[in-house]
């Protein structure tokens, strides 16, 4: 079997289903970078990606699979699973050999785990939809820091940027140290090291809240506490809606998390 | 002033939760001026510990009120704190919890104060504010005051998203009996209103293309289901004739919670009838979504739905004779019958068997609920079987395989340690 080292970007991805067209290779092991060790039996290919191949397959995902379909691919890639990866190169090589619309096979395997896994990813997606909380600082800007399970900053970008078109906010992924700024006008990718447990020191608080934001937290927290009915309490449902894991982004679950 | 609003949204949104609906979606208002919000489909924000979803800031504008319906927390002989928010409370909460990304809009309900259009009245002012003053573009629930005048429904109609009024009790008679003062005939007359001018803007839309929006996201309305002694055959049966007159979106069914020491209702304590509910829902749903007549799932010989067993299995069972269902070949309606298959899966199945004959392990990866299915289906490689099992037989074994979540569990008992 051959293995294919590609540098772990969609870009890269899309050129290694390039490649392996053009060589012909059929049974073939994706490997991303950092994950790559050199062994002496196996023929190795480096890729590097590449803007003119990628946007050919890209566009022939769309011809041979349909828009939909193309859609999931993408997702499925922002899980960051290297598994994942190797169900991508498949499937791709799996829709380019069959005639349109098999992209809708799940009865294939590479399809099926596309699919899947594109399900979780936008279910991710919709959590963080729901989940963000913006805090206002001092200077009218909304802030929240988050922390996915997979990489899905691109796919709420949209949503808040038509939703919040009228203040600017900032949404921080502090596990992949990157965040998506809005300024009214355009949303900017921005890297910055922010690290709110370190500013635990009130004097050193690198952002200073906006004076109401104290008042708005506390009615928050006392409604989510009045809306609930006592007599139908089901803890098991609630869990199941609202994982422990991001309870210490909701200003409304922070009180339960220092029981 | 902080504590005076603790205090106020505390005993408002306390008196609103009995409202079930969270609904935000269905809308299609855009943010096209810049301002700010949007709907779509809508979005959970949260979900308290009864495991409710919490989408939209859903208070009473007041709970002053001068109705006595026994089965309300705000009626007027209940000896509670009142509190009223004024127009700007209102707004300046909605517009504060929906910059923070708490919420999906506001679903603003009241207790009746002086009349019908008084209180119309102010809960107009505060959906025009928001819509006009603060270019709010969120999701807008408004409760109709039973009684207000056509012209007032008609204008707020123009701002909400939605619209809805509650049977309150899934008969006349139960209503009459705890609610003298209101009726179902006063319901229908406003459902009737937004409904002949939603037909009205929609064909007005066919001609000229800036209609205003009309409550997009339709009406809804709720019974309290276990105060009176109606069957679930009657509720059901209430439910299907007013999704059918009145193109109802939702209807909402909520096990009553026993909020009074009035004789005619259950006691205080009392544990409200979920599981009831949640069948009630599945019938719903069977209704809506999967096809189903509603006399099919509950008639004179089948008054109550089994609290055992699911509606749709049930149905299955009492209908041996259209089953099993071969996979491969039966149409999609049929497909939605078969117990343990979902509307998502049911597409599946249809999309997957066009590129080859499906077997049980495909059909297991598509999501089907197979151990509860098995027993209506023949796919590629389904076992031959010489005789087919009885319902009640199936039952039980369907029953044994199956965990519910509603089992008793066993907590109650003495522990020696």
């Amino acid at each position: 079997m051959v293995i294919y080292v590609f540098d772990g970007t969609f870009s890269g991805l899309l050129t290694a289903v390039f490649e392996s067209f053009g060589r012909k290779h059929r049974q073939v092991k994706l490997v991303c970078e950092e994950h790559f060790e050199q062994d002496m039996f196996s023929e190795t290919v480096r890729v590097t990606a590449d803007k003119a191949k990628s946007e050919r397959v890209w566009e022939g995902l769309k011809t041979k699979g349909g828009k939909e379909a193309r859609k999931q691919f993408y997702s499925a890639f922002l899980s960051e699973s290297a598994e994942i990866f190797q169900h991508l190169f498949d499937y791709a090589l799996y829709v380019f050999n069959q005639p349109a619309g098999y992209a809708n096979n799940f009865g294939n395997s590479h399809v099926l785990a596309v699919s899947q896994m594109a399900q979780k990813v936008h279910r991710e997606k919709h959590r963080m939809e729901a989940f963000i909380r913006f805090q206002k600082s001092g200077n009218g800007l909304f802030f929240a820091v988050v922390s996915p399970d997979y990489n899905v900053l691109p796919l709420i970008l949209k949503h808040f940027k038509d939703r919040y078109a009228d203040q600017v906010w900032v949404i921080y992924d502090e596990r992949r140290k990157y965040g998506i700024h809005y300024d009214l006008h355009h949303v900017h990718e921005v890297t910055f090291d922010f690290k709110p447990e370190a500013t635990t020191d009130q004097s050193q608080l690198a952002i200073a809240m906006d004076e109401k934001e104290e008042l708005y937290t506390t009615l928050w927290k006392d409604y989510f506490k009045s809306t609930n009915i006592k007599e139908r309490k089901n803890m098991k449902l609630h869990i199941q809606h609202v994982p422990k894991r991001y309870w210490r982004y909701l200003v409304e679950k922070e009180d339960d998390l220092r029981v | 002033m902080s504590e005076r609003i603790r205090e106020k949204l505390q005993i408002l949104a306390d008196a609103a939760k009995y409202d079930v609906s969270c609904s935000s979606s269905g809308s299609d208002r855009k943010n096209t001026s810049k301002g700010i919000g949007d709907t779509g489909s809508g979005i959970c924000h949260s979900y308290t510990e009864d495991g409710r979803c919490v989408s939209l800031l859903k208070i009473l504008l007041t709970n002053h009120c001068i109705y006595d319906c026994a089965f309300c927390v705000s009626r007027s002989s209940n000896d509670i704190k009142r509190a009223a928010f004024t127009v700007e409370e209102v707004v300046e909460l909605t517009m504060n919890f929906y910059r923070r990304n708490y919420i999906e809009g506001l679903f603003l309900s009241s207790g009746i104060f002086k009349n019908a259009d008084f209180t119309m009245e102010r809960m107009l002012k505060i959906v025009k504010k928001l819509r006009l003053e603060e270019n709010f573009n969120g999701y807008i629930h408004l409760k109709t005051i039973p009684g207000a005048s056509e012209e007032m429904v008609t204008e707020a109609g123009l701002y909400a998203d939605r619209m809805s009024i509650n049977l309150e009790m899934p008969t006349e008679l139960g209503l009459k009996m705890l609610a003298p003062e209101k009726s179902h005939e006063e319901v229908k007359k406003e459902l009737g209103v937004i409904r002949n001018k939603f037909i009205q803007y929609a064909d007005e839309k066919k001609i000229i293309k800036s209609v205003p929006k009309f409550v997009p996201a339709g009406q809804s309305t709720q019974m309290v289901v276990g105060a009176t002694p109606e069957s679930d055959k009657d509720i059901m049966g209430t439910a299907d004739a007013y999704y059918k007159a009145f193109s109802l979106k939702r209807v909402y069914y909520s096990a009553y919670i026993p909020i009074s020491h009035d004789s005619r209702m259950p006691v205080i304590g009392t544990q409200p009838s979920l599981i009831r509910e949640n069948r009630l829902y599945q019938t719903d749903w069977l209704m809506r979504f999967y096809k189903f007549d509603v006399k099919e799932i509950l008639n004179d010989q089948h008054p109550h739905l089994d609290m055992e067993i699911d509606p749709k299995l049930s149905w299955a069972l009492r209908n041996p004779q259209a089953f099993p269902v071969d996979i491969n070949t039966a149409d999609y309606a049929m497909i939605l019958r078969v117990p343990g298959i979902g509307l998502r899966s049911a597409q599946k199945v249809i999309a997957a068997r066009q590129y080859g004959k499906l077997h049980i392990y495909q059909l297991k990866n598509l999501g089907i609920s197979y151990n509860k299915a098995q027993y209506f289906i023949r796919c590629a490689d389904s076992p031959f079987q010489l005789n087919e099992k009885e319902p009640h037989v199936l039952r039980r074994m369907i029953l044994q395989n199956s965990k519910s979540k509603y089992a008793r569990q066993p907590t109650n008992q003495l522990s020696l340690f």
